[in-house]
């Protein structure tokens, strides 16, 4: 409608002068630039500092010059944004440091005899072995978890959702609430308490489940909640106004409506206690060798294998190899089935009917 | 959800009595099935109430059996000694290591998070913001071993520069002083803890700051404020109550974090003055290094120090949930 020069020469007027789109990355390149040349001068070695001297000459360069320019209020306005991009930068540093040390160093030894053999008969300084014997462990127990997380944990959720009216469902939300903030050491020492010293049986892959059984049950509670939720009241009425009994209802409308939603919720659930440690330390005990039988006598497990490799050898070495490839199995394992819940979740989405 | 499973046998509406009536009478013959069901989804709520109440119950009971043998105060002794006769015991140096490392671990992780927060909700280009979400999700599913293990071997390592210039220019302070020992002190947990409940802090924020009216941002907008005056004027405000929960859920997650503390800490049994130093040790991380060659007694009194971090915990996640659950759109769980 109005040529480009006319729009600039109004937006001038109503707006007063603004910098360019390109200042914001010129100051960055600028001061990084001037860092770089005033620690070279000085002799400063950390890289912290070159680092802090130019944030500093950005945030303060941006902030004269934008002042003079633009006023007080968009100069501060300007900080702002660059302290939030700087927040961003910040998390991102940590999580691509860790995958690129995990996979660099995690690749060393891994490969198949490492995913095939146990440490059965290899020193701690030794190189060879392998984490078949703490993956079997890992599985069974996670599974044996996953078995009795996954009734009480939808179950409870249908309970809140299709029920539970007065006191009992608010206390039982509550707790389900508290529940997720459990430390996992707290789950671990119950089970020893109960199981072990009480009940006197020994330590075993299934103790250990028991105790990621009680970390998982809030996770699978509040996700399957979340997704039952979701589930558009009318398909409900429908099937109750056929006179299905509610039960049937639930089990043949309700559930299959969600059924991906509340898969995603378990895989993620899955994850997150496949990758816990310390209960595994307190109640599944370790081994070098393999055990298929999870009920009795004590089992290996791969987050578990990861710290004795860490903890057993005093230096570098072979151990050291074998603990990062054993997390890069670990985090590769977590990273799947979080890739694969959320392509559920995406694929099987609930229609809301909006 | 509330029309109930009713089925008359009247053959004439005409006789029907009034409807709510029959929906009471009705509810009170529900089939076989429906009860079985209710119960057993009723049992399974009440399941999950039992194991809480059992967990507090077996803790304690454990934990009254070591601490009615400990010979010194459990609450001040600065020793841990469970294997020697008369057994001596105390948390003391647990607590001041457990609270010092989570203070530092908020004091970073609440600032950027709340920061990314915003960056998610206000600033990041909307196509970009969706990969971005998803990698702060990533640096949840990270296992706590795995940064422990990062935390060992990668960042311990590169921390000496930070530490020799903290002790340089901050060294005066007594609490930041350093002595040139490995960098395997509070600090460095401190650290660790902060990048681990970054994202649950993160999302649980970026939910709150959804929530906020677009008619506050638009009004703000229309009166002429640049986007940060948006955000302290009507973001923050609204948003207030819902950081404080979720770094109250983050504070939760940092207390009783075991593996990443167990592997970068160095421990000691005293109470070291500088951040710095070596030293120290947490409720979580304390039971998981000295559980292998406790007997079970030595058993018992970590059971014990466990029970003061399921209550401390227990208070915490209370406390937030209170806050959140006042506001009931949102709720962090899934975060």
């Amino acid at each position: 409608m109005t040529t480009p020069a006319a729009t600039h020469r109004r937006r001038s007027t109503l707006r007063g002068a603004s910098l360019p789109k390109w200042f914001p990355l010129a100051v960055v390149a600028g001061s990084v630039l001037l860092a770089v040349a005033i620690g070279l001068g000085a002799g400063l070695r950390s890289k912290v500092q070159w680092g802090l001297i130019a944030a500093l000459l950005a945030v303060a360069g941006t902030y004269v010059v934008a002042a003079r320019v633009e006023g007080r209020r968009q100069a501060r306005d300007r900080i702002a944004t660059s302290l939030i991009w700087v927040c961003f930068l910040l998390a991102v540093v940590p999580l691509a440091s860790l995958i690129w040390a995990t996979v660099k160093r995690g690749a060393k030894v891994l490969d198949g005899y490492f995913l095939s053999h146990s440490m059965a008969g290899v020193a701690d300084t030794q190189p060879g072995g392998g984490i078949y014997h703490a993956l079997l462990g890992t599985l069974e127990q996670v599974g044996l978890a996953t078995l009795i997380a996954v009734p009480v944990g939808v179950l409870t959720a249908i309970y809140l959702v299709e029920y539970g009216r007065g006191r009992l469902a608010k206390a039982v939300t509550f707790f389900v609430d508290v529940m997720t903030g459990i430390p996992s050491i707290v789950a671990g020492l119950f089970v020893l308490s109960f199981w072990i010293l009480v009940l006197k049986m020994g330590y075993s892959g299934f103790a250990g489940s028991l105790a990621l059984a009680i970390l998982m049950m809030p996770v699978v509670v509040r996700s399957t909640e979340e997704m039952l939720k979701l589930v558009p009241n009318e398909l409900r009425e429908a099937s109750l106004a056929l006179g299905v009994p509610k039960w049937r209802t639930i089990l043949k409308v309700v559930l299959p409506t969600s059924i991906g939603g509340i898969a995603t919720g378990v895989m993620l659930a899955v994850a997150r206690i496949t990758g816990e440690t310390a209960p595994v330390l307190l109640l599944v005990w370790g081994t070098n060798f393999i055990n298929t039988n999870p009920f009795t006598d004590p089992q290996a497990s791969l987050p578990l294998y990861i710290y004795q490799q860490y903890a057993n050898s005093s230096g570098y070495g072979a151990a050291y190899d074998r603990a990062w490839a054993a997390a890069l199995t670990l985090i590769a394992f977590v990273m799947i089935l979080n890739l694969v819940a959320r392509g559920i979740a995406r694929w099987k989405a609930p229609k809301t009917g909006r | 959800m509330d029309i109930s499973t009713q089925h008359t046998d009247a053959p004439d509406p005409l006789t029907r009595p009034a409807p709510a009536e029959p929906a009471r009478a009705v509810r009170s013959t529900t089939r076989p099935g429906d009860r079985v069901f209710l119960g057993l989804s009723r049992g399974s709520g009440i399941l999950l109430l039992a194991i809480m109440a059992a967990i507090a119950v077996f803790l304690a009971y454990r934990a009254a059996l070591a601490i009615g043998k400990d010979h010194g105060n459990f609450l001040t002794t600065f020793e841990w000694n469970t294997n020697i006769l008369p057994p001596q015991f105390g948390i003391a140096v647990l607590a001041f290591g457990t609270v010092v490392s989570s203070i530092v671990a908020m004091a970073l992780a609440v600032p950027v998070a709340v920061g990314i927060a915003l960056f998610l909700t206000h600033y990041a280009p909307r196509r970009l913001s969706g990969p971005i979400a998803y990698v702060i999700d990533l640096l949840a599913a990270v296992p706590s071993i795995v940064y422990g293990l990062w935390g060992a071997l990668v960042l311990v390592p590169n921390l000496n520069g930070l530490y020799g210039w903290l002790d340089d220019y901050f060294g005066w302070t007594g609490i930041l002083s350093w002595q040139g020992g490995a960098p395997r002190s509070l600090l460095t947990v401190g650290i660790l803890l902060a990048i681990m409940i970054l994202p649950i802090i993160t999302n649980v924020s970026r939910e709150v700051f959804r929530q906020v009216p677009r008619m506050h941002e638009e009004a703000a907008l229309a009166l002429g404020a640049t986007r940060w005056e948006v955000i302290r004027m009507s973001v923050l405000p609204f948003g207030r109550s819902g950081v404080i929960s979720a770094s109250m859920l983050g504070l939760g997650r940092a207390l009783g974090e075991t593996m990443a503390v167990a592997t970068v800490l160095s421990p000691t049994f005293d109470i070291k003055a500088s951040l710095l130093d070596p030293g120290g040790g947490t409720f979580a991380q304390n039971i998981a290094s000295k559980f292998n060659e406790a007997t079970e007694f030595g058993q018992d009194a970590l059971i014990a120090s466990g029970l003061v971090l399921f209550v401390i915990t227990l208070l915490v996640n209370g406390a937030a949930r209170m806050i959140i659950n006042r506001r009931k759109e949102y709720s962090g769980a899934n975060a």
